[in-house]
């Protein structure tokens, strides 16, 4: 009876002992907000487009980190997915088609003939990137445009157009040549 | 001949057939006045020239056509004199096969030299002069990449130059144009050099020569008798004309990964650059033409060509004797690092050679077959890289481990894809890793600087509605205060019967407001609602009276409006108050 | 003195080798093998919480259990001391590199149900003439042992990962034949010492 009694007392002793040490622990080395979620949304595209769903990149990035899957941006592309599956060591999954189609990179582009100074595309674009002021010619300034989609439909006059970038001898790229095969995998394909 | 100072080795290189002799049997040639020049603005790595002519100018030969823009720009000049036909997109020598803006020339016959400023005594000149000189010359290098010259001079104005170097070593089969170079113009060249060593001051000049041009060495050591350049015969083996190569031989130095010459003290320049600043301080001339090698079993007559800049290919393979049927590929540079062009693109300042082969000469590469990692890759490369290790992780994509690998040391020499026994294309491997690489990052700061922007806007709307809040709470108290100000003075200056007028209607209106239940209220704010939109689309059918949709919109919120309406007034009748 | 201890580093290192000989703690190992910088932070924190577990167990056992005749009881309150050393150690890496905590996931918790941790505390029990230092020694070589391995083999599986595998050993498969073919490997050390 005694030895139970014994083995009782030590194992709870043991515990408080242990329990104490690990409430201080928990206040040592408390963990204020999440810095994942900032190195989360350093790797999306900052289109601030919502075509994942979420209001913006950083809302969608704070959704991951709660595990939503990684394969809803389509501006990011699979460059984007890559990369987050890098980062959170998960498998890499193909961009999901519900969100939209990967698209080349594209800018907006007003035709300024029809533009009437409404200044909706302006209140409308989330990185500031269309120049004009009210009943003042708009344009959009091609280096900040992150081709998100969101000004084309708040114009009234529908004027506001999504143009591929062009590809210039300066940003042209190099494609990569295809993986060199056994003739054996070769068999069975004409 | 003395005993020239010691030179070292590099690891790896291959010898493959050099295939020069076709090209030199007919010394240097000048082919005729090309009808029509094209002349790209960008003919480097860095900005365009900004034009400063229009469209219907008459130019003359040498005549600034386009001027610097940037910190890596060159100026551009006219080859020749005549009519400038368009500024407009021209083919262009690019792997790509992409247009460039360009200024199209015409050439009026007459060669005609526009006024020149010869600096016979050039050296009473500061180095800042003759810089000058040079740059307005539109002086780019003629080997590699070809920077502006002045930029590269300048590129690290805190460090000390010891070590001025001169590539002439030509490593590349088929090509021969530094050679003839050498040949015909040696004492240009060493006053070139002078030019050059007038402003970095080193404390040596070491010409680097492959030993398999016994003519040019010849010609320059006699012209460099007893000036203060030393002219070191190297051993063939390519890739031995890659700046870094040249400088591990000729001074056992190493640059480190990243760096430039300049940063262990040494510079380097190409004899072909030499020669175009002799023409442009001792002359006055500015760079407009080159020796261009026009080499290939496809030309009855293989020559050296002192080419103006911008010769459409095609009039120079016509004057080498081009035979069309059998040029199966046409590639501007040697068969290692050269790129396939189509022959209406023109030669621009740093086009060393065309080579235009046969079938049997330049043949289709076989299919790759898988790596067998016997790894001659890694014993071919100069650079002392991993080919084999690069070759796995860009197969596998992994853009972290081949920058850990040193990727972009990778001078793409290809003496890797040239010994490799499986035919793998390393060199397209690597470029395109590249690429992506560098495209990937170009990504990431935007979206950086993208998501800068949008926090930046994000917290100037935030201060723009407190700042309205604020001013609407401070615009609320001044009319309460207004208002309380205005009943009591109105309390105190009319006599008794009129507050016994106003204090009934107060106190109605009060007794109305304050028995509306908080639905009621409710209901009120929804008409109240419904009404304004109803307005809006009335005021913007106004504006778009065709609008087909803006019409169809209006009936059903003019029924929403009637409802919202007729529930407040029920809600409220009911009440009876 | 010195020789005792190189010995016990070299059985537990090689010759018992806990992963590969013994076949304790494969949890970890094929799950977290995937890529080299996450293998090299499991196996510092499995280090840790070794090292520390084994310190700590023995101690609970030679002055608590002992004295009070309550050996029956290692099992429970050496689990009790790992659960304690994982929690904490859990604690420290979620401050100190919220990465690796994210990229380690379930395994760091899982590190209290590692047999291998466990086993090397249950194992130092019955070892006899044992010192506290030959112990923490124990403990100690048995965590450099586990990350030797997990390190050697994340390098295999990230190069067998852009390998030209044929398609029926793509994934697990080829890792399990690597992990058998680097377990024989191992079992050439047998008679190396005798520990």
């Amino acid at each position: 009876m005694s030895i139970v009694l014994t083995a009782i007392v030590v194992l709870l002793v043991l515990s408080l002992i242990f329990g104490a040490v690990l409430g201080y622990a928990a206040v040592r080395f408390r963990v204020e907000g999440d810095p994942i979620v900032d190195q989360i949304n350093a790797l999306l595209p900052q289109t601030q487009c919502g075509q994942c769903g979420h209001p913006g990149c950083r809302p969608y990035a704070e959704a991951i980190a709660n595990g939503e899957p990684i394969n809803r941006c389509p501006p990011g592309g699979e460059s984007t997915i890559q990369a987050l599956a890098d980062l959170l060591d998960v498998e890499p999954l193909p961009l999901d088609g519900e969100h939209g189609e990967a698209k080349p990179p594209m800018v907006a582009y007003i035709r300024e003939d029809e533009c009437i100074g409404c200044t909706k595309c302006i209140q409308a674009c989330p990185v500031d990137a269309i120049l004009g002021a009210a009943k003042q010619m708009h344009t959009v300034i091609i280096d900040e445009c992150t081709g998100c989609d969101l000004c084309v439909e708040p114009c009234p006059v529908d004027c506001i157009d999504m143009l591929p970038l062009p590809v210039t001898t300066q940003n042209w790229g190099w494609i990569a040549p295809p993986p060199p095969t056994l003739v054996a995998d070769q068999r069975g394909v004409s | 001949m003395s005993a020239q100072p010691r030179i070292w080795d590099i690891p790896g290189g291959i010898h493959p057939p050099e295939n020069k002799i076709q090209s030199t049997a007919r010394g240097l040639e000048h082919p005729s006045l090309p009808a029509r020049l094209i002349l790209p603005l960008l003919q480097h790595i860095g900005s365009r020239a900004k034009p400063v002519v229009n469209a219907g100018d008459r130019v003359l030969k040498g005549q600034l056509l386009a001027v610097t823009d940037g910190k890596f720009s060159c100026s551009l000049h006219a080859p020749t004199s005549g009519i400038i036909s368009a500024i407009e997109n021209a083919p262009y020598p690019h792997a790509s096969g992409l247009h460039e803006p360009a200024i199209i020339l015409d050439s009026d016959g007459e060669d005609r030299w526009t006024e020149l400023q010869p600096t016979a005594g050039w050296r009473s000149l500061e180095p800042v002069a003759l810089l000058d000189l040079i740059d307005s010359a539109g002086i780019s290098g003629l080997g590699g990449a070809g920077f502006p010259a002045a930029a590269k001079l300048l590129s690290r104005p805190d460090h000390r130059i010891d070590t001025l170097v001169i590539n002439a070593a030509e490593c590349e089969p088929y090509i021969t144009a530094d050679d003839m170079c050498m040949r015909h113009y040696a004492t240009q060249i060493i006053t070139g050099i002078q030019i050059l060593s007038h402003i970095l001051n080193p404390e040596r000049v070491l010409v680097g020569i492959e030993d398999n041009k016994p003519e040019a060495i010849a010609a320059m050591r006699a012209a460099a008798e007893g000036e203060p350049v030393s002219i070191i015969e190297i051993p063939t083996k390519y890739p031995s004309g890659g700046e870094k190569q040249l400088i591990q031989i000729l001074t056992g130095r190493e640059v480190p990964s990243g760096g430039l010459p300049a940063d262990i003290g040494v510079l380097c320049q190409n004899v072909g650059t030499a020669l175009a600043v002799h023409d442009a301080v001792v002359l006055g001339r500015p760079l407009i033409h080159r020796v261009v090698t026009l080499t290939g079993a496809a030309l009855e007559r293989p020559t050296n060509v002192m080419a103006l800049i911008g010769t459409p290919i095609h009039e120079l393979l016509a004057f080498a004797g081009l035979q069309p049927e059998r040029l199966h590929r046409l590639v501007m540079g040697g068969p290692m690092m050269g790129f396939t062009v189509d022959s209406a693109a023109p030669v621009i300042k740093t086009s060393n050679c065309l080579l235009a082969g046969t079938i049997d000469e330049l043949p289709p590469p076989p299919p790759p077959l898988p790596c067998i990692r016997c790894g001659l890759c890694a014993e071919a490369c100069p650079a002392e890289l991993l080919p084999q290790q690069l070759h796995w992780f860009a197969l596998g994509k992994d853009y972290p481990q081949l920058e850990r690998y040193n990727l972009f040391d990778c001078i793409e020499c290809g003496a890797c894809a040239y010994v490799c026994p499986s035919h793998i294309p390393l060199v397209h491997q690597y470029r395109a890793a590249k690429s992506e690489i560098r495209s990937i990052e170009l990504q990431h700061s935007r979206a950086d600087h993208s998501r800068r922007r949008f926090e930046e806007r994000q917290a100037r709307l935030e201060r723009e509605a407190e700042q309205r809040e604020r001013d609407r709470q401070a615009r609320a108290e001044r009319a309460a205060r207004a208002k309380a100000a205005r009943e009591a003075k109105a309390a105190s200056e009319k006599d008794t019967p009129a507050p016994v007028a106003v204090a009934p209607d107060l106190a109605r209106i009060q007794a109305k407001n304050s028995t509306l239940t908080p639905e009621q209220k409710q209901l009120k704010v929804a008409a109240s609602t419904a009404r304004m939109a109803l307005q809006r689309a009335r005021k913007q059918l106004a504006a778009n009276p065709d609008n087909l949709d803006l019409q169809a919109q209006i009936p059903p919120l003019e029924q929403a409006y009637a409802d919202a309406q007729r529930a407040f007034e029920q809600a409220t009748s009911q009440e009876g108050s | 003195m010195m020789t005792e201890f190189i010995l016990i580093l070299l059985g537990t290192i090689l010759v018992n080798n806990f992963v590969l000989v013994q076949f304790l703690g494969l949890c970890p190992f094929m799950g977290v093998s995937g890529k080299l910088e996450t293998a090299m932070g499991m196996s510092m924190a499995t280090t840790f919480v070794l090292t520390l577990a084994s310190i700590l167990s023995y101690l609970t056992y030679q002055y608590i259990l002992v004295p009070f005749e309550l050996e029956f009881l290692r099992t429970i309150s050496f689990i009790l001391v790992i659960a304690v050393v994982v929690q904490f150690t859990e604690m420290v890496v979620h401050k100190t590199s919220p990465l690796l905590y994210r990229v380690l996931g379930i395994f760091l918790p899982l590190i209290t149900t590692n047999c291998a941790v466990l086993g090397v505390a249950l194992l130092i029990t019955n070892r006899s003439e044992q010192t506290f230092l030959s112990a923490a020694t124990y403990g100690f070589g048995a965590a450099l042992g586990f990350s030797l391995v997990l390190v050697l083999f994340a390098g295999l599986r990230e190069r067998i990962a852009i390998a030209d595998v044929p398609v029926p050993f793509r994934g697990a498969a080829i890792g399990m034949i690597t992990a058998g073919l680097m377990s024989l490997a191992f079992m050439g050390f047998t008679g190396l010492i005798r520990l």
